[in-house]
């Protein structure tokens, strides 16, 4: 099922369930339980063995160590590869896009930190934003940016957490930049140095 | 550091800091644009034609060059030296970057050339900005004849942010921004976002309905025609510069308040927002205008010291913790109840004559 | 103030450039440049036909590097309401005129990798002006431009000349049809489509572009609609307290402002929303005829747009 979210902050994406477009090329980007999406949307339509015959499928594991390519090899698709992680899956996709053509569809799902990255791929080559299919599945940890030295930490579970860069206590806020393709975190005990909250889980 | 211009004339501009030592001063508070036209405030789409107001305030022109400016252009070096990423544009932005240039120079040089000249000949361009001690001969709409980007170049030399608008898809996209005078939001985090993502944080404004009416109205601007707007904020010290970075170096100074220090380190922070349609670019200009003045300076005008009493005492929780002085209202209302002794206040925001 | 800012012209030059098509150029009153503007743009020209007033866009086609004067392209209908003919027939050199300031409803998205246009006959005057600006600041694109007959190909010859290898032209009398499945499957991914040109040529692009899964956000389309003619109406003005009747070729908008009313517009073509109207009571059937409200908007009857839309039935009454 769809992860659903609660959004406190009108940045923050939202997601939906992947329906079939028509399109000459499917190319649908996964991590980790998304691949369940994309089995379910395989499913719904009623021109699946088309879609089979023109679907490229980029896949890696989830940060919780879901794997699902051997589902996804067994089902018959024109062109499927596994990377290990998402890093060593983007420079797979940058490459397919340079000589992809309007009329490819996108497909996107699993964790926010794939879909993220891989919708910004997509974006940078001036296909519409609007027109990325994207179904969150699977782990809620989230990819965040720290406001102040500007590093990326992959995978925060917890909130407040250390930015893994420059060590400042940061609390998770919901804006979300496509662009950089990640939450922002802020230092929470700037006013108060030292007062941290204890850090709870939230994101799984 | 070292400044690529050469400040000289301190006659008229005002040789002070907005950092360390905070020296910022008005000489004169009533030419504060004093943002409240009532006793209370609440969120709208406060937007009327943005055209030249009352001689001797900060409406007089549609680009307000006071006694700050000197200072404040040295700020703003001071700032991208430290941080560059406080200036960007996409790439798709250097059109409108021009446009700016072009509108930003123009405006100057017609309203005030004692300071400013630009002389045209054809494409070839000559600007003249005495208080920085610049000049430059360049080719209209050629990058490489110019130090920085046509938006960097000019907004170097211009007081307020500058934020320009990309217009797609029945939206507006913040796709370039020169932002060093900010009330805590990040350019770097915001920048490629669409009118209701970046105003996201917002509270309250979104169920209002405010934004969706703003875009729409703004989606229709039109060249020749532009609109403004008030917004404020509240800050400790003339900082211009409260920036989500760096807000672990001023965030601290929000302690610090006492009913002794309150009205000469309170600011009010002001900020005269106009949104141009620029014309070959087709995008959005968006000035963020910034003013500081300290509850000391406000409360010498009786009218406003009443008005901005009551409305601090009465904003809205979800407002005040917004715009980051939920912890100190208490201490603010406190030391500026003594200026209001409940008389009615007269509509429209000028101090009654 | 409605229509927003204007611009004082006079008429420079009127060129007969075929059998239908006619073009104007414009430079300011004073002497000076005129307003700089974005490929795409229109501009509204005010008629004073003979005592009545007449608001057209016309797209600018002239470059948007030359702000020294302004240039539209008016193709004569015979059957519309009267304002080409006016244009055809009235203006002449040395006129004096009154534009509104350029407004661009069909802007070029300049993050796109490629600008794929296609014209059908007098649609291809907003394409001039954005294949001069791609000119100047580059920009990958290529047009596809269909007409009627050679000499009805206005402004073909330049545009070949120019871009030999991007422009490609069609004549509906020699049997020549864009291959538009081949074209809209060749695209690299990240163009934009553009079209302008009739109805029936911009659904066809449109629709086939969506069935072989173009994504609406990358279509482009400009149709500038006539008012068009209709029976008589009679309209109820709540705010102003007045009750007009709107004539055969009159628009509504048009019938408000000849009595008094100043309502707001900016395109006159039901494209802009600019002069979205609330409905207090309509006993009858709005005839929408605008692009800007939507479906669900249009069969609620609460709003309609008076710069096109007409009205059959007992009562309307609308806010203004
Ligand atoms: C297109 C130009 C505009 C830009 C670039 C812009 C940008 C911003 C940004 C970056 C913020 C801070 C959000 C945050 O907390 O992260 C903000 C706040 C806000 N904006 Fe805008 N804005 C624009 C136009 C408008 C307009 C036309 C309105 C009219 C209703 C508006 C109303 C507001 C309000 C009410 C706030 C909250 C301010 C506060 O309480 O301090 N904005 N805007
Ligand atoms: S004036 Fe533009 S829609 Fe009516």
């Amino acid at each position: 099922m769809l992860t659903p979210v609660t959004p406190t902050i009108r940045s923050r994406p939202v997601y939906a369930p992947l329906e079939p477009r028509p399109g000459r090329l499917h190319l649908m980007v996964a991590d980790g339980e998304g691949a369940d999406a994309l089995i379910e949307l395989l499913a719904k339509a009623n021109n699946r063995s088309e879609i089979l015959s023109s679907a490229h499928v980029i896949y890696a594991p989830g940060p919780n160590g879901t794997d699902r390519s051997d589902v996804l090899k067994a089902l018959g698709l024109r062109q499927f590869f596994r990377a290990p992680t998402i890093p060593a899956l983007l420079p797979r996709l940058v490459r397919v896009l340079a000589d992809a053509h309007m009329g490819t569809q996108f497909y996107l799902a699993g964790t926010e930190g794939l879909i993220g990255q891989a919708e910004r791929e997509i974006m940078a080559t001036g296909f519409p934003m609007g027109a990325i299919q994207k179904e969150h599945r699977g782990s809620t940890v989230r990819r965040v940016q720290c406001v102040h030295c500007k590093g990326i930490t992959e995978n925060v579970a917890t909130d407040p957490f250390k930015c893994s860069h420059c060590g400042l206590n940061l609390f998770v806020r919901d804006h979300y930049s496509r662009r950089i393709a990640a939450f922002q975190g802020v230092n929470i005990d700037a006013e108060d140095p030292g007062q941290v909250p204890e850090p709870v889980v939230r994101f799984k | 550091m070292s400044l690529d211009f050469k400040p000289g004339a301190f006659d008229f501009f005002r040789d002070e800091t907005f950092r360390e030592s905070f020296t910022y001063r008005n000489s004169n508070p009533l030419r504060f644009p004093f943002p409240f036209d009532r006793d209370d405030y609440m969120y709208s789409v406060n937007m009327e034609p943005h055209v030249p107001g009352r001689k001797g305030t900060a409406f007089e022109h549609i680009l307000d060059v006071d006694e700050h400016y000197v200072a404040e252009m040295i700020d703003r070096a001071k700032v991208l030296a430290d941080d560059p990423l406080r200036c960007q544009s996409l790439p798709h932005m250097t059109l409108a970057g021009w446009d700016l240039l072009e509108l930003i120079m123009e405006a100057k040089a017609r309203d005030y050339p004692q300071w400013f000249s630009l002389t045209k000949n054809g494409n070839r361009w000559h600007w003249v900005n005495r208080p920085l001690g610049i000049e430059q001969s360049f080719t209209f709409l050629d990058e490489s004849t110019l130090p920085y980007g046509p938006f960097e170049y000019i907004t170097r030399q211009t007081q307020g942010d500058f934020s320009l608008q990309d217009e797609r898809d029945n939206d507006l996209w913040m796709d370039a921004g020169m932002i060093t005078s900010q009330a805590d939001w990040s350019l770097d985090f915001d920048i490629g976002m669409s009118f209701m993502e970046w105003h996201a944080p917002v509270p309250l404004a979104h169920e209002k309905g405010v934004f969706d009416r703003a875009l729409k109205f703004l989606l229709k601007l039109q060249h020749g025609a532009p609109v403004r707007r008030f917004n404020w904020t509240m800050t400790v010290n003339p900082l211009l510069d409260t920036a989500p970075e760096t807000y672990p170096k001023w965030g601290p100074t929000k302690t610090t308040l006492t009913q002794e220090n309150l009205g000469a380190k309170q600011h009010l922070r002001v900020e005269l927002q106009s949104l141009y349609r620029l014309p070959r670019s087709n995008a959005i200009a968006f000035d963020i205008r910034c003013y500081l003045c300290s509850f000391e300076q406000i409360v010498t005008v009786p009218k406003w010291a009443r008005r901005l009493h009551r409305v601090v005492r009465d904003l809205p929780d979800e407002l005040a913790a917004y715009k980051g002085f939920l912890r100190n209202r208490p201490a603010m209302v406190e030391w500026l109840s003594k200026y209001d002794d409940g008389a009615p206040t007269s509509p429209g925001w000028w101090p009654d004559d | 103030m409605s229509g927003g800012a204007k611009l004082r012209v006079r008429v420079d030059s009127v060129t007969p450039v075929n059998d239908l098509i006619k073009r104007f150029r414009f430079v300011a009153l004073d002497g000076s440049d005129l307003p700089a503007f974005s490929g795409g743009a229109h501009t509204v020209v005010e008629m004073d036909d003979h005592g009545t007033r007449r608001l057209n866009p016309y797209s600018l086609m002239s470059s948007p590097a030359d702000r020294s004067a302004y240039e539209i392209s008016v193709r004569r209908d015979d059957q519309g309401r009267g304002g080409s003919l006016f244009m055809h027939r009235h203006v002449t050199p040395g006129m004096e005129m009154t534009l509104s300031y350029p407004v661009n409803l069909f802007p070029l998205d300049t993050r796109a990798r490629k600008h794929l246009m296609i014209a059908g006959g007098i649609g291809i005057t907003p394409f001039l002006a954005q294949i001069a600006q791609l000119d100047q600041f580059g920009g990958r694109f290529e047009l596809h431009y269909a007409a009627r007959s050679r000499v009805l190909g206005a402004y073909m010859d330049r545009l070949t000349a120019a871009h030999p290898s991007q422009v490609h032209c069609y004549f509906d009398e020699e049997n020549q049809a864009i291959d538009l499945s081949r074209l809209l499957a060749t695209q690299p991914i990240g163009t934009h489509l553009y079209v302008c040109g009739p109805k029936g040529m911009i659904n066809w692009v449109l629709s086939s572009a969506e069935a072989m899964g173009w994504p609406r956000l990358a279509l482009h389309h400009e149709e500038f609609l006539a008012p068009g003619t209709g029976l008589p109406f009679e309209v109820q003005l709540a705010a102003s307290g007045k009750t007009i009747t709107v004539g055969t070729t009159q628009s509504l908008l048009e019938a408000m402002e000849a009595a008094g009313v100043d309502a707001p517009y900016l395109c006159r073509g039901g494209a802009c929303g600019q002069c979205e109207t609330n409905v207090h009571k309509c006993d009858g059937k709005i005839l929408h005829r605008d692009h800007w409200l939507s479906p669900e908007e249009h069969a609620a009857n609460a709003k309609i747009m008076p710069c096109v839309s007409r009205f059959e039935g007992k009562t309307l009454v609308i806010d203004r």
